[in-house]
């Protein structure tokens, strides 16, 4: 850290120094014992979950009672519930966020919109699962359907879009917009040719961030629209499906003597989708990050 | 800012047409429905789980008995009680097990990141913390059922290995990259003038942490713990998988325990419709809600309280 210097030789500098280093190493290995799990938990996935994980897996359907078989069903239900609930998000979430940062001051209305979506991110997923069946499946008559799932999926995950959106549009700065207002264009004709194509980038890592979140969650889609078990594909949003989540739990807790390696391979596709999707999205920022003029 | 804003608003009809005009004005509308959008459902939930309970929270809900029995008996034929005592101090002494775990390692992690390390070390820590938040609680449970579920039953030599133990080091290690953003952001904002008057002192790196650092960032870290705790209390799926299904008051973290979340998600779906049962799982939403509610909103306060501070 600092230099040496030549004159830092007395007893109470040196032992200062000396202990700073303990709680430098001890701290380094706080943070490297939070890491261990990561690297374990893949490590342990992979062995004993590789052999399972063929193409034939991720390409068939489960059978003989789910004890044998692959997981397509729950990887195409999975791919349903994370693009409709992005479809629904997505837009709602990019307009908050620039209504946040573009057009709303700094007045009480504004602090109990960030109070709301502080709240909304907290709310505990089995409570998003409860709204979902009291507000879709029943209220809006949708049924457990992939609709439900998604839109239950959707409000959960709108805090994520709009905390991302607006951290990339509070990057564009505020020298732009005003050389645009000068130049005489309103406020949203300045958003659109100048605040957006500056910052869409940074928007769609936070989109990414979303479909992470989507496709690992469970609670939410278990009484929504995700079923243990379906011998066909959904045709339509209004059908049911499986899911990767709901898949790895009902392998794990519900179906008796299931052979190790399937939940083992399961929990690997589904970790391998959540971990690819966010290593995309963390790629990507740093090479915006690495390319910004500004 | 507001100012400049003001006159970008007046330069609205210059050379347009009226089309372009409104349209312009539809999609600012549209804007700021989005905007107010989280309200609206903030304010949905609360509704729509209450509404679904309502019938059971007017009509026989005993609040002395829902809060403070232990009895939890809702299939009884003869005699069904409603008690969630049990549930929550299950939740609470898994997520007790798990702050013990998560706070001293999460904030030594974000004290290590934001003081100890830089440049590529750095962003290398931030990152994998950030991977560790994005594993799935399913996958979470999972790892408790099969890996930690016989080491504990080894290491402890306990008759089951699902328990307190078990689901609070998954929610500790679930909780702590949470602790780690939020901590490491609130350290971060003392301002480097803070910093250079202790080492000009002659302080050490570390006396300037414990001494100066963290009474300066005393209310975002606060904040950071309650994020952690807020999180812990409303996992579902990896609890539900890891603490072995047990309504029971816990005495010792080898016992295992139910908590309120995975009441709801193991009963759910083999209630009926509108039955007492079913909604008194939806009071349990609420109970849920507003526990969250009361520990997201003391963070955000906390939150506003440092940044008030620094400015």
């Amino acid at each position: 850290m600092t230099p040496a210097l030549p004159f830092c030789t007395t007893a109470v500098t040196r032992s200062s120094r000396r202990r700073e280093g303990v709680v430098r190493g001890l701290l380094g290995i706080v943070t490297a014992l939070l890491i261990i799990p990561l690297i374990s938990i893949l490590a342990l996935l992979v062995k004993h979950g590789a052999s399972a994980l063929t193409l034939d897996f991720l390409l068939t359907s489960p059978a003989a009672g789910m004890t044998a078989g692959g997981i397509f069903p729950a990887i195409v239900g999975t791919l349903w519930l994370v693009g409709v609930s992005l479809a629904v998000a997505a837009p709602i979430g990019v307009l908050a966020a620039i209504y946040l940062n573009e057009y709303a001051g700094d007045n009480w209305g504004t602090r109990i919109v960030n109070l709301a979506i502080v709240n909304l991110a907290g709310v505990p997923s089995i409570v998003h699962a409860l709204f979902g069946v009291g507000a879709f499946v029943l209220f809006l008559r949708l049924g457990t359907s992939i609709l439900s799932a998604s839109l239950t999926l959707a409000i959960m995950t709108l805090p994520v879009i709009i905390a991302s959106t607006k951290e990339a549009l509070a990057a564009v700065p505020m020298s732009f917009r005003q050389a645009c207002w000068a130049l005489g264009a309103s406020r949203w004709q300045t958003i659109r040719h100048v605040v957006l194509p500056n910052s869409v980038q940074g928007i769609l890592t936070g989109v990414i961030l979303q479909v992470s979140r989507a496709a690992g969650e469970t609670a939410p889609v278990m009484f929504t629209g995700a079923a243990f078990y379906l011998p066909f594909l959904p045709q339509s949003v209004n059908d049911q499906c499986m899911a990767l989540s709901m898949h790895l739990f009902t392998l794990s807790t519900q179906v008796p003597g299931v052979p190790e390696p399937l939940p083992y391979a399961t929990a690997l596709v589904l970790l391998g989708l959540v971990m690819s999707v966010n290593v995309t999205s963390i790629v990507v920022r740093s090479y915006l990050r690495s390319r910004r003029k500004w | 800012m507001e100012k400049d804003r003001e006159h970008a608003d007046g330069a609205h009809g210059l050379g347009r047409s009226r089309a372009a005009l409104a349209a312009e004005r539809l999609i600012e509308v549209v804007i700021r429905i989005c905007g107010f959008s989280a309200i609206f459902f903030v304010f949905s939930i609360f509704l729509f789980v209450l509404l679904s309970g309502s019938d059971f929270i007017v009509h026989r809900l005993n609040v002395r008995e829902f809060l403070f029995s232990t009895e939890w008996v809702p299939t009884s034929l003869s005699n069904k009680r409603y008690g969630t005592l049990a549930l929550t101090v299950g939740t609470f002494s898994v997520t007790g097990l798990a702050m013990l775990i998560a706070v001293p390692f999460g904030l030594g992690a974000a004290i290590f990141v934001s003081e100890f390390t830089g440049g590529k070390t750095k962003e290398a820590l931030k990152i994998t913390i950030e991977l560790l938040a994005a594993i799935p609680s399913v996958v979470w449970g999972f790892i408790g059922l099969v890996i930690m579920n016989p080491l504990i039953i080894e290491l402890f030599d306990a008759p089951i290995g699902l328990n307190v133990l078990n689901g609070g080091i998954l929610l500790g290690l679930m909780s702590v990259p949470i602790i780690v953003s939020i901590g490491e952001d609130a350290i971060k904002a003392v301002p480097d003038s803070y910093r250079e008057a202790s080492l000009a002192m002659g302080a050490n790196r570390w006396q300037t942490v414990v001494h100066v650092l963290l009474p300066a960032a005393r209310s975002g870290l606060l904040a950071a713990v309650l994020l952690g705790v807020g999180r812990a209390i409303g996992e579902t799926i990896a609890v539900l998988m890891a603490t072995g299904h047990a309504v029971q008051i816990p005495h010792s973290p080898l016992d295992s325990v139910r908590t309120l979340t995975a009441t709801i998600a193991s009963e759910l779906g083999e209630t009926s419709r509108g039955s007492d049962h079913y909604q008194a799982l939806f009071t349990i939403g609420i109970l849920l809600f507003a526990l969250t509610f009361i520990v997201n909103l003391s963070a955000d306060l906390m939150v506003r309280g440092f940044r008030g501070e620094q400015r």
